[in-house]
């Protein structure tokens, strides 16, 4: 079946919202290349379980391309049209499966050396979407902060880096109170600038204390969950003919209920917690990777105003001979090298907030933890500078955002 | 597959140049780095002076071995400024006396079977990355050994990860059976050799990408009854010697070293993978990895120099099999994986050095990673039929 077949009727077992913004925009979505439709769909028969930030962008595309002419679509979409699938894909269900369709797409891309087209134009839809949408005004500028190195007084490896050139480092931070200036600084802004998930903290271990207004995920607050996703995938690969291609659209599959959440919890986030264990690579292992990982896609899928992360050290990596040997306590810290993970972490962070709307106005801190050192990224600060001034954690927060 | 075109939006460009600019700027920083650290030559101006002329005899005694520098490793992390602390090694000890391509570009598909396969078949193979299937066109090994008339214990394969076992000889009907290289899977073996007292099923899940994967093994692999009879190894030895070592690719060199000490191979092909520990998202694993193949790297080069067989007569290729995505590319997650297609994942370099390759010398015109097949099929003296690959004359 091709895009220009499509009938009501085959959205049915969308969840409802989605299946009536499917249902509005059908004559849209007959016009459109199989190429492409199946990527819009996947994200759009999550549209019950989107962030209010994610489900606005997804309108605002939505009826922007609806008020294309034929010849503006066929203008926006002919790089997607040329690209050829194999007759196969007509004949998946790619309406009620889009995630299964993209993951076999993606493969067949590759395989027929189409990747690069299907990349230069999703690039160039891109930046044509982007350019095309009306300018945001956000509530106050963005802040980022990252706090590294829990557990860790010295190291022989450089930190701070990538960020150095881009902002002031500073080296007489007093870090006595300094989480809990941190965390009153957050929850400050979601008191002044109240709105649904744009105010998080993201916790690699335990959090530090119970939070007024953030949305807040802990590695260790959802470890049952990865215990019974462990479980669950285990068992998977132990049945015949199971691969990683089957097992991944399994996982997608999951509920948060299968894994064992609560049926009365929150279901945005609750599928956002599941996803970041089905979806990420190494954020059911490592800590440092679950906290770099969660802060990627709630900027990208949330675009909160406030996001502070602290790491924890993630466990240890055992060497081989270790592993032979059965030696090493199973349970094992690895600060240092975690300190390594988180620093680099820090610079993705920055990176992914830059991507969204504001950027030029957006402020960004990471400071080590129970030490004296802090980079701060900021409109009113200057780049490759080092200050020697003490200053606590909060002036320094506000002096990131002043 | 390894593959995500998830991000629709991707929407950042690389400093906002076309994919070929990137890669030029790759190559043209590696260049100017090494220029700079290691006082290399410019090999264009060189080319027309080649004295890379081999008599017959030489080709007879000639030995290749191969390494890929495994499981993608990305400049900013190895030959970038930034990343040169990482690979001492290659760096003062390699480079001064090698060629180095600076710019190596992978057109196929990025995942690590798939590219090794197309490595050693000069061609972009196509096959599923996660399945044990030989390559569709005939391997290096299969054109060396029925060009060549070379007996089996002339080529060998050792990789560390379990995938690899179908990849010393194809299916196709003009080589194919009987003509391939043996694969050896030294974790396979350890686990094999130490399973009457020991679960050690954790060592052979060693797909990064995807962690609790493992696939099948079927055939074309080196069985643990070898081991005493080819590498002159008991098991005990060789558990006891696992027993040191903190990596699979330290294991790997451990057998690649017995093969040069037993087998004294013409052509032998090693696959590092240690690198995409990567895929767990953890910086310092993925930096230590890197640190870790550029001392095997080196560590090889000196067991060359200390093998009769080897030494004065042998050329070590070192290259990735691709790199990793940059960090920029909103549709990657930077180091982590290499599922974007980007410049940044598909430029790399390739070292050569040793016998009949000029020392110090940096070549910045661009090859392909198919190219290397048919490279050495003329250093070595055989044809490359069916890869799609152009011999690299700055080698010839």
């Amino acid at each position: 079946m091709l895009p220009r077949d499509l009938q009501p009727a085959q959205f049915a077992a969308y969840p409802p919202q989605a299946r009536q913004l499917a249902v509005e925009h059908l004559s849209l979505f007959r016009q459109l290349p199989l190429s492409f439709l199946p990527g819009m769909l996947r994200q759009l028969i999550e549209y019950d379980y989107q962030f209010p930030v994610e489900r606005a962008r997804l309108n605002q595309e939505l009826s922007l391309l609806s008020s294309l002419s034929t010849t503006q679509l066929a203008d926006w979409f002919h790089a997607f049209a040329a690209l050829t699938l194999s007759t196969a894909f007509e004949r998946s269900d790619w309406v009620t499966k889009p995630a299964q369709f993209v993951e076999q797409e993606s493969a067949y891309l590759w395989t027929t050396h189409q990747l690069d087209a299907f990349r230069e134009a999703a690039m160039a839809y891109g930046d044509r979407m982007q350019s095309a949408r009306p300018a945001q005004t956000l509530a106050t500028p963005r802040l980022g902060i990252a706090i590294i190195g829990q557990g860790v007084a010295t190291t022989p490896e450089p930190l701070f880096q990538m960020l150095r050139k881009r902002g002031t480092y500073f080296s007489q931070i007093k870090p006595e109170g300094g989480l809990e200036a941190l965390l009153t600084a957050v929850e400050a802004r979601s008191a002044s600038h109240p709105a649904d998930y744009a105010h998080w903290y993201i916790e690699g271990g335990t959090p530090a204390r119970p939070t007024n207004g953030l949305t807040t995920v802990s590695y260790d607050a959802l470890a049952p969950v990865r215990d019974k996703l462990l479980t669950y995938m285990q068992s998977q690969i132990a049945k015949p003919g199971m691969g990683p291609e089957e097992l991944r659209t399994n996982l997608a599959q999951l509920a948060p209920a299968q894994l064992g959440m609560a049926h009365n919890g929150d279901p945005v986030l609750d599928r956002f917690q599941v996803k970041l264990f089905t979806e990420g690579s190494g954020t059911q292992i490592f800590s440092t990777t679950f906290a770099q990982w969660t802060t990627r896609e709630a900027l990208r899928r949330a675009e909160p105003l406030t996001l502070l992360v602290r790491y924890a050290p993630r466990q240890r990596q055992k060497p081989m001979n270790e592993l032979l040997a059965n030696i090493g306590a199973a349970n094992e810290l690895d600060p240092a090298g975690s300190l390594v993970d988180a620093d680099m972490a820090s610079y993705y962070h920055w990176i992914n907030q830059q991507r969204l709307h504001g950027a030029d106005r957006s402020s960004f801190i990471v400071w080590w933890e129970g030490q004296s050192h802090a980079i701060v990224i900021a409109p009113t600060l200057p780049g490759g500078v080092r200050s020697d001034s003490p200053l606590d954690l909060k002036s320094l927060v506000a002096l990131a955002t002043g | 597959m390894p593959y995500s075109i998830n991000d629709r939006f991707a929407s950042s460009r690389l400093a906002n140049l076309a994919p070929q600019e990137v890669a030029r700027h790759l190559g043209r920083t590696r260049r100017d780095f090494l220029r700079d650290a290691t006082g290399m030559a410019l090999g264009g101006t060189l080319l027309s002076a080649s004295p890379f002329v081999r008599a017959a005899t030489a080709k007879k005694k000639r030995k290749i071995i191969v390494i890929t520098f495994g499981g993608g490793a990305r400049d900013q992390e190895t030959f970038a400024p930034e990343g040169q602390v990482n690979i001492p090694h290659m760096l003062n000890e390699l480079a001064p006396q090698s060629s180095f391509f600076t710019q190596v570009t992978n057109h196929g598909i990025l995942g690590h079977y798939v590219a090794t396969a197309s490595l050693a078949t000069g061609v972009y193979e196509t096959l599923n990355n996660f399945s044990a299937v030989p390559p569709d066109h005939p391997t290096i090994f299969e054109y060396f050994r029925k060009d060549l008339g070379r007996p089996v214990s002339d080529a060998w394969v050792v990789a560390p990860s379990n995938g690899f076992n179908r990849i010393g000889e194809s299916e196709s009907r003009s080589y194919g059976a009987g003509l391939g290289a043996q694969v050896i899977l030294p974790k396979r073996l350890l686990s094999a050799a130490s399973s009457s007292t020991t679960d050690y099923s954790h060592l052979l899940h060693d797909n990064y990408e995807t962690p609790l994967y493992a696939p099948q093994v079927s055939g074309g692999e080196f069985e643990l009854q070898q081991l005493e009879r080819v590498l002159k190894l008991s098991v005990d030895d060789f558990t006891q010697h696992a027993k040191s070592l903190s990596s699979p690719d330290e294991l790997s060199v451990y057998i690649a070293r017995q093969l040069m000490r037993q087998e004294s191979p013409s052509l032998l092909w090693i696959t590092m993978h240690d690198i995409d520990v990567a895929h767990s998202g953890a910086y310092s694993l993925y930096i230590d990895a890197i640190r870790r193949t550029d001392r095997l790297c080196a560590a090889l080069w000196k067991a060359v120099q200390e093998e009769p067989e080897y030494a004065g007569n042998t050329t070590l290729l070192v290259l990735p099999d691709f790199g990793r995505d940059a960090d920029e590319d909103s549709g990657g997650n930077g180091f982590q994986h290499h599922r974007t297609g980007d410049p940044a994942s598909r430029t790399t370099w390739m070292m050569a050095l040793g016998q009949g390759v000029r020392p110090g010398v940096v070549y910045d015109s661009p090859v392909q990673s198919i190219d290397l097949v048919p490279s050495i099929g003329v250093m070595m003296g055989f044809s490359a039929a069916q890869s799609q690959g152009k011999p690299i004359r700055e080698l010839l």
